[in-house]
Formats: C-alpha cells, sequence, structure tokens
C-alpha cells in the first residue's frame, strides 16, 4: 500500500474516532466487500465503538435449501443439462439420510450432466449446439447478474431456441435491506451499499430507507480505503441527523443507474415474494418470468417432485446472514464446517462471510 | 458472484465488444449498455458489460484486483 494511500486512511480513521456518540453498527451487503474487509483488516482498523457487519450479500449464500434440491431434481431428469455458475456447485441443498446427492457436485460425480458455465450467454450458445437436449441454465443473482440473464432470454425468443430455460431465484437487495433495517434483532445504524447492483438500480433506489426508516446509505467501491470513505460518510450523516443516500462511487454509480438494463430487466422479469436462506421468505424481494417467457421457465416446463426442504443440522449461516453472529461463534466454524467441506452455504462462496473469515483469519488482527 | 471487473474496449463489432485487461482478451455483450467507443472502459460481468467506467476509476479499481491477485487467493 502506499504512502499516500495510508495517509487517506490514517486521516479517515481520526475521523472516525471523533465520533463521541453511541456506538455505531454499519453492515456491508456485498460478496466482494466482505473480501476485501477480510483481507485488508478493515474490520480491526476501526474504533471500538463503530462496527462492520456482514449481511446476505452473496447471492450464492442466500440462494434456499428447496432451490438447490429442484436443481438437483431436475439434474436427475433424463435428457436435462445444468449450466451453472460454478459457485452454486458446492451449496449445500437438503441433507439427508439416504444415498442422494445433496449438492450438485454430488449429483454430477453420480452421473448427471452438469456443466459450469461463465455466462447466461454460453448455456444459450451451448443450447443451440446440443439441439434438442434440454439445457436448464440456474438463474440466481442480484440485479447486477438479472439483466444479463434477460438479454439471453430475449435472445433465445428471437432466435425460437426452445430446449433452453432457466430455473429462477433471483433476488432483488432493497426489500432485504428494509427488513434487516428495521429488525428489532439487530439494530444496523448504516448500510454500506453494494457497488455493482448499485450500477444497475442506481443510487435513488435506497432513498426510501433514509427517507422512511431513518437508515444512513454510502454506496461503497471496492478498495478498502473506498469502504473506509463510505464508513465516514455514514457517521457524519448520523452526526448531522441527516440519513442520505451518499455515493461514494461515483465513477460507475450514477443516481438513475443503468436504465437500459432495468428495462431489459422488467421486460422478462416480474417482482414476486422469494425465499432467502436465513432470512425467510420477503414480500417483492425476487424476481420471476413474466407470463409470456413461461416457456422458458424450468419449473413451469419440468415436472419433478421435490422433497420438503432440510436445512443442514447445526448450521447457523442464517444468523450469519443477519448479522447475528460472527462466523466463528458457529460451532460448526472450522471443524465441522471448512472452505473443503462446507455445511453452510456462506462457507462455500468464496464471498461468503464465512469463507472469508476463515481464508483470512490470520489477517483479524491486521490493520490497514 | 457480483464480482465485475473493468476493461478496456479495443473493437467493436454489432452488439459485441472486444475487450482486454492486464492481457486478458475477451468477446462480450454490449446490450445493457450505449454508446460504447473503442477506448472506453466498462465494468464487464458474466459476459456484459453493465456500464462505463471513468478512465481514473478504472484504473483504481484494476490496481485493487490487481493486488487481490498478488495475495493468497481464497
Amino acid at each position: 500500500v502506499n504512502e499516500r494511500l495510508k495517509e487517506q486512511a490514517q486521516t479517515l480513521l481520526r475521523r472516525l474516532e471523533a465520533w463521541n456518540g453511541k456506538p455505531l453498527t454499519f453492515m456491508e451487503v456485498c460478496g466482494t466487500h466482505t473480501v476485501s474487509a477480510a483481507r485488508s483488516g478493515l474490520h480491526a482498523s476501526l474504533p471500538r465503538h463503530i462496527k462492520l457487519i456482514s449481511g446476505p450479500g452473496c447471492p450464492v449464500c442466500v440462494t434456499h435449501v428447496g432451490y438447490i434440491d429442484h436443481a438437483i431434481a431436475l439434474a436427475g431428469h433424463q435428457g436435462i443439462t445444468i449450466a451453472t455458475f460454478g459457485d452454486l456447485m458446492r451449496v449445500p441443498g437438503s441433507s439427508r439420510a439416504n444415498e442422494s446427492p445433496s449438492s450438485l457436485v454430488q449429483a454430477q460425480a453420480k452421473g448427471a450432466d452438469i456443466r459450469v458455465v461463465y455466462s447466461a450467454m454460453e448455456a444459450l450458445k451451448m443450447a443451440e449446439k446440443t439441439k434438442p437436449k434440454e439445457v436448464v441454465f440456474l438463474s440466481v443473482g442480484f440485479e447486477t447478474t438479472t439483466p444479463t440473464i434477460a438479454s439471453t432470454i430475449l435472445l433465445a425468443a428471437a432466435q425460437n431456441i426452445e430446449n433452453l430455460s432457466v430455473l429462477t431465484a433471483n433476488k432483488t437487495i432493497i426489500n432485504a435491506l428494509k427488513l434487516l433495517g428495521t429488525s428489532t434483532e439487530n439494530r444496523i445504524d448504516g448500510f454500506l451499499c453494494p457497488g455493482h447492483v448499485s450500477v444497475i438500480i442506481g443510487a435513488d433506489a435506497y432513498r426510501e430507507l433514509p427517507e422512511q426508516n431513518a437508515i444512513a446509505c454510502a454506496i461503497a467501491g471496492f478498495e478498502p480505503i473506498e469502504m473506509l470513505r463510505a464508513i465516514v460518510a455514514l457517521t457524519e450523516q448520523i452526526a448531522d441527523q441527516q440519513p442520505a443516500v451518499v455515493n461514494c462511487y461515483e465513477g460507475a454509480v450514477r443516481a438513475e443507474g443503468n436504465p437500459r438494463a432495468r428495462e431489459l430487466m422488467n421486460r422478462v422479469f416480474e417482482s414476486c415474494d422469494s425465499e432467502w436462506r436465513g432470512l425467510g421468505r420477503i414480500p417483492e424481494s425476487g424476481l420471476k418470468l413474466r407470463r409470456q417467457y413461461r416457456r422458458f421457465d424450468a419449473a413451469y416446463r419440468f415436472d419433478v417432485s421435490i422433497p420438503d426442504p432440510e436445512e443442514p443440522v447445526g448450521c447457523r449461516c442464517g444468523e450469519v446472514l443477519r448479522g447475528l453472529i460472527t462466523p466463528q461463534q458457529c460451532s460448526l466454524f472450522g471443524k465441522g464446517c471448512t472452505p473443503e467441506a462446507p455445511r453452510g452455504a456462506c462457507m462455500v462462496s468464496s464471498e461468503g462471510s464465512c469463507a472469508a473469515h476463515y481464508h483470512y483469519a490470520g489477517n483479524r488482527s491486521r490493520r490497514l | 458472484m457480483c464480482l465485475a471487473i473493468p476493461m478496456r474496449v479495443t473493437e467493436i463489432e454489432g452488439n459485441l465488444g472486444h475487450v482486454e485487461s492486464a492481457g486478458i482478451k475477451m468477446t462480450i455483450a454490449l446490450d445493457l449498455v450505449d454508446d460504447v467507443r473503442p477506448g472506453d472502459f466498462v465494468i464487464v460481468h458474466a459476459g456484459f458489460a453493465i456500464t462505463r467506467l471513468s478512465a481514473e476509476e478504472a484504473e483504481e479499481n484494476l490496481a485493487f484486483l490487481q493486488r487481490l491477485s498478488e495475495t493468497e487467493s481464497p
């Protein structure tokens, strides 16, 4: 880290030290922030009375057990190829006593045709190539990712590609933030808003949080110094008693976001209630395909039976995702649950809180 | 999963853009962005440009990713 940055960090930290009001808790909701903070030692650098916790910012970690079960059931269906982002491969579904696979990687080992892709577009190309074999793309992600999937479906519709479908569990962030922000179990004074989700939804999308719920918001870039700037912006909003949305990632995020990406997303998807791992069912927090695109909906197209979902025993991912406990407070952490043999979703994804804490345990006492 | 990387556009063909960063070359879809020209920086996520980026922001972001990859990767 160069000297100029170090100096800037010291100045910002002094401004935080100057805060003499009540203890503050800020929550970041972005996997890249989770990793950046854990890696750099940001937590240990903050003054005692300012705490940064991780929330449900990793779309893989919040994907519900029942969704993984559904994907595994589809993978077992004859003639279906599953195309998925790699992050989902090892996420545990229901743990069952019998021999049935409880993750996609286990299903693959038992012969299911599951391929890792980098984008939805790759799944479309795969469908074109392997026609008439059915390709099901696992459609997960926040607003950063969903427009890329919408765009792919529009192309598939335009090209009359009939053997591509998607299994949706797409999430939208605002109502989850509202739920966490107004929850009585964990008082959150401000949100460090996710950089790339904000590229799409825009800074204005967060306005109801300060305006209706008096929660401070600051959109942050991914450098530790950028996160620190956003934390100072949050603290100053509270000091001035003027909660607002401050955009600290101005080069990429505009007030109106990316209207074109949202228009494509809204053409294909519509809002629905959604099941979040650890948070339960949140009204209007997900996206499903609109009726006219139902032929691309794998849940509608393939009739598979899915047993009732069962959460992994002893796993406290839910409390980790709500910021109620740190990963280390879970008794499975590092013992029954490691990145090599994960029990909970937060240990699977490299951007999950548990995995970040596990990998960078040595950095916990380090300072910026 | 929302990791996205700034890359420089070298060439445009219809709605596809050829982009590069630190020796890595890719072809991405430009459906989600307006008015991109060769020389611009875009943020690339899952095969798509999701926005244009100011050159200054792109540099800062790339330096950060560079440092991430220099230390042990998770």
